[in-house]
């Protein structure tokens, strides 16, 4: 087994469920078809353990007969029971420890959570889950989106329209219509943003919106099979295409100036310190779930499936997979991710304009994901915390050596770490096991 | 499938070629209908109809390049069970004519049927798949990044759409056949290592095995022996040869020696030359044929 491998965690899970466990559950599924395999199969001979040493080319006669078992369970675990514990653990301190140090520490405490450090956390959180919906269709499915930038804006866009509708009359031109499309002297709403006053409708859009444009973009490019270079180019293409189109005042959007002066959230103040808990909280519970499920999908056979069509799309064409729906499926899951990452961001942050959507906001998440290290999700979210960190500390305190940093990265990371932090750290704790 | 493109076939073949679209077949293996004796028999949809004792037809099949012919009308068929054996100089247009069957590459005219009903040039790779027809390349071509035991259980045959590989638990039965085939390949030990670090001939026999897992009426295998030393050039000859009877093969090879462990005495082998067949029938018989001493063997 290789620590620098991007699927190690996976052979670690199987033959640790009790192979009692295991039968009873083949009963349940194939009833009585299951006798014929027979009960030696379900001894786990310890030969067969993931990673042991095994020489020659032709196994013994011995080892047939006494009937070879790969002994996996039918569904390999979510994670390690350690990576459990260490998930609830930050679950419970995060969720006690942030609204006791924002709500209930007095300011003068050095503890005291302050809204600049809970937005400034928030918006890394969003950043997060953004690039954990990158890796997805980039570490798992081998297509290398520069544009995801578009994704995430569509979803703050359609949040915005909410924020902006909950304004009410306490815009300065106090009228029902948001304040730019009475400078623009519209005298009545566009037809797509009715609706946008219920949050519901808001929310649903927020999936809707991202989910539809990459999926209509996703069919053409994949059906004419457009791939590598060439398809990361078009997804800059779309971003760029449709930031210039949002910059327009007639688009309906507020042109370049976006949507801001954000007033209430459901009816809450929305910079209350008790609603930026309650976002802040949703925003690490989204992240939490998202990653779970991001999970689910890559330890199924479906995220085989597309690992396999990263590798050798060909050969898994001629098994009689048809990739075009595996690509949609998985392309759109993270188009919506990175929408609802961006619905999260916009109330955190207080605006959204087009620059969301410039191209290079999409390339900075590819680098998250490289820094992070892609094909392992934890890394994705780890690098956009880190490289977003730094941006934070450097443009605070060295504001004009923020880019040359940035550029730094770009071409470091993949000569010195092509597996990204958590492939350092891999090899760094394989290194020590061997040496003890 | 392009409705459009349908209109133009027999009621029949239409049927035949929907289900195959939508074939999720269970445990079972080469479907094969038609085999029954009397005069009439019944079309199944998703099966493949060897009624007349042939599973693969080429007619005319022509393929162009720029002008150049790599296939020139040629016509070949393939009966249900037979190993057959195709050899010829290289440029002689054999592999272009395993993209044609497989549907990597469409033919300029000819038709190209597997059994009585289902036209392989109107469905794409995955569905040619589908209907029974696994390929072998020439380059042995397995999943690197996956350990042994998912590259067999990608290639198992079961519902290959996106949904059913979500909700797909791995039960008894499926590791029962993962565990059978591994060991048809000798590649127990192996079957947690990941398949990139295989040696050649164990990835050779690897990618044989996913085909065993597609369970196919018809096997193309291109070179399969290529880069193997002697011994395991004759295990594989000796794989081959025990398959005999489950599906039917096509072999596309170099290598003499595999050829004479395969064909034996009395298989027919093809010989290809120029994108045609020049000469078919026993290996000996072939050998001495003028032509393709002429073209091939060399005098």
């Amino acid at each position: 087994m290789t620590g620098t491998n991007p699927k190690a965690h996976l052979a670690e899970t199987p033959v640790e469920k009790p192979s009692a466990e295991l039968a009873a559950e083949t009963d349940l599924q194939i009833g009585g078809s299951g006798g014929d395999a027979g009960g030696t199969l379900l001894d786990v001979d310890s030969a067969n353990m993931p990673g042991s040493p095994t020489e020659g080319m032709v196994s013994t006669p011995e080892a047939r007969t006494a009937g070879f078992a790969l002994g996996l369970p039918a569904r390999p675990a979510l994670l390690s029971g350690r990576a459990w514990l260490a998930l609830l653990v930050l679950c419970v301190v995060v969720g006690i420890g942030v609204p006791v140090c924002a709500l209930v520490l007095p300011d003068t405490n050095p503890l005291h959570l302050s809204a600049y450090a809970m937005t400034l956390v928030g918006k890394l959180m969003c950043y997060a889950l953004a690039a954990l919906a990158l890796d997805l269709v980039w570490g798992y499915c081998g297509v290398l989106s520069l544009g995801h930038g578009l994704f995430f804006a569509l979803g703050g866009y359609a949040m915005g329209m909410y924020l902006m509708r909950e304004i009410g009359h306490e815009g300065k031109y106090q009228s029902d219509l948001p304040d730019f499309m009475v400078f623009l002297d519209w005298h009545s709403l566009p037809w797509y943003w009715r609706g946008t006053e219920h949050l519901a409708y808001a929310l649903l859009l927020v999936v809707l919106a991202p989910a539809v444009v990459a999926w209509v973009f996703g069919f053409f490019t994949f059906r004419s099979r457009v791939k590598g270079v060439y398809l990361s180019i078009i997804t800059q293409a779309m971003t760029f295409a449709a930031m210039l189109l949002f910059f327009r005042n007639e688009t309906g959007f507020g042109g370049n100036n976006g949507f801001t002066d954000f007033k209430r959230i459901a009816g809450f103040p929305i910079t209350h310190p008790g609603t930026r808990t309650v976002l802040f909280l949703l925003t690490f519970a989204v992240l939490v779930v998202s990653f779970l499920g991001a999970r689910a999908i890559v330890t199924s056979k479906l995220g085989r499936v597309v690992t396999a069509i990263r590798d050798g799309e060909t050969r898994l064409m001629f098994l009689g997979f048809s990739p075009l729906s595996y690509k949609l499926f998985i392309w759109t899951l993270s188009a919506v991710l990175c929408g609802i990452a961006g619905a999260l961001y916009v109330p955190q942050v207080g605006i959204i304009n087009p620059g969301e959507m410039a191209p290079v906001n999409s390339i900075e998440m590819a680098i998250w994901v490289a820094v992070g290290g892609r094909g392992t999700l934890i890394g994705p979210i780890i690098g956009a915390i880190a490289v977003n960190g730094a941006k934070s500390f450097l443009t605070a305190n060295f504001a004009e050596y923020w880019l040359f940093f940035l550029g730094a990265i770009f071409l470091l990371v993949p000569l010195l770490m092509p597996q990204g932090i958590v492939g350092l750290i891999a090899t760094v704790f394989s290194r020590k096991e061997k040496r003890e | 499938m392009n409705a459009s493109t349908n209109l133009a076939l027999p009621a029949v073949q239409i049927a035949a070629n929907e289900a195959l679209d939508t074939v999720a077949s269970e445990d079972t293996g080469p479907h094969l209908s038609g085999v029954t004796s009397g005069l009439s028999h019944f079309l199944v949809p998703g099966e493949i109809d060897v009624s007349h004792g042939t599973i693969l037809y080429l007619e005319d099949v022509t393929v162009r390049f720029d002008g150049f012919r790599a296939l020139n009308a040629l016509t070949l068929t393939i009966n249900v069970g037979e190993l057959r054996c195709v050899i010829g100089p290289n440029g002689a247009g054999k592999t272009t004519m395993m993209d044609i069957i497989t549907g990597k590459t469409r033919p300029d005219a000819g038709r190209v049927f597997l059994g009585q009903h289902i036209d392989l040039t109107r469905l794409k790779e995955p569905a040619i798949a589908m209907a029974g027809i696994g390929r072998k390349f020439q380059k042995p071509t397995v999943f690197e990044n996956h350990p042994v035991w998912e590259n067999l259980e990608l290639a198992m045959k079961t519902d290959k759409s996106w949904l059913a590989s979500l909700r797909a638990r791995l039960d008894r039965s499926a590791q029962a056949r993962i565990e059978e085939t591994l060991s048809l390949i000798h590649l127990e030990d192996q079957a947690h290592r990941l398949a990139g670090e295989l040696g050649h001939g164990q990835k050779q026999r690897l990618e044989i095995g996913m085909l065993l897992m597609q369970k196919p009426a018809l096997l193309l295998l291109d070179e399969p022996a290529a880069g193997m030393t002697d011994h395991e050039t004759m295990e594989l000859a000796q794989l081959l040869n025990s398959l005999r009877g489950t599906c039917s093969m096509m072999v596309v090879e170099h290598d003499m020696d595999f050829v004479a462990a395969l064909a034996g005495e009395t298989g027919v082998v093809t010989v290809m030359a120029e994108g045609s067949v020049l000469a078919e029938g026993t290996l000996d018989a072939v050998k001495r044929d003028d032509k393709v001493i002429e073209s091939y063997l060399g005098r």
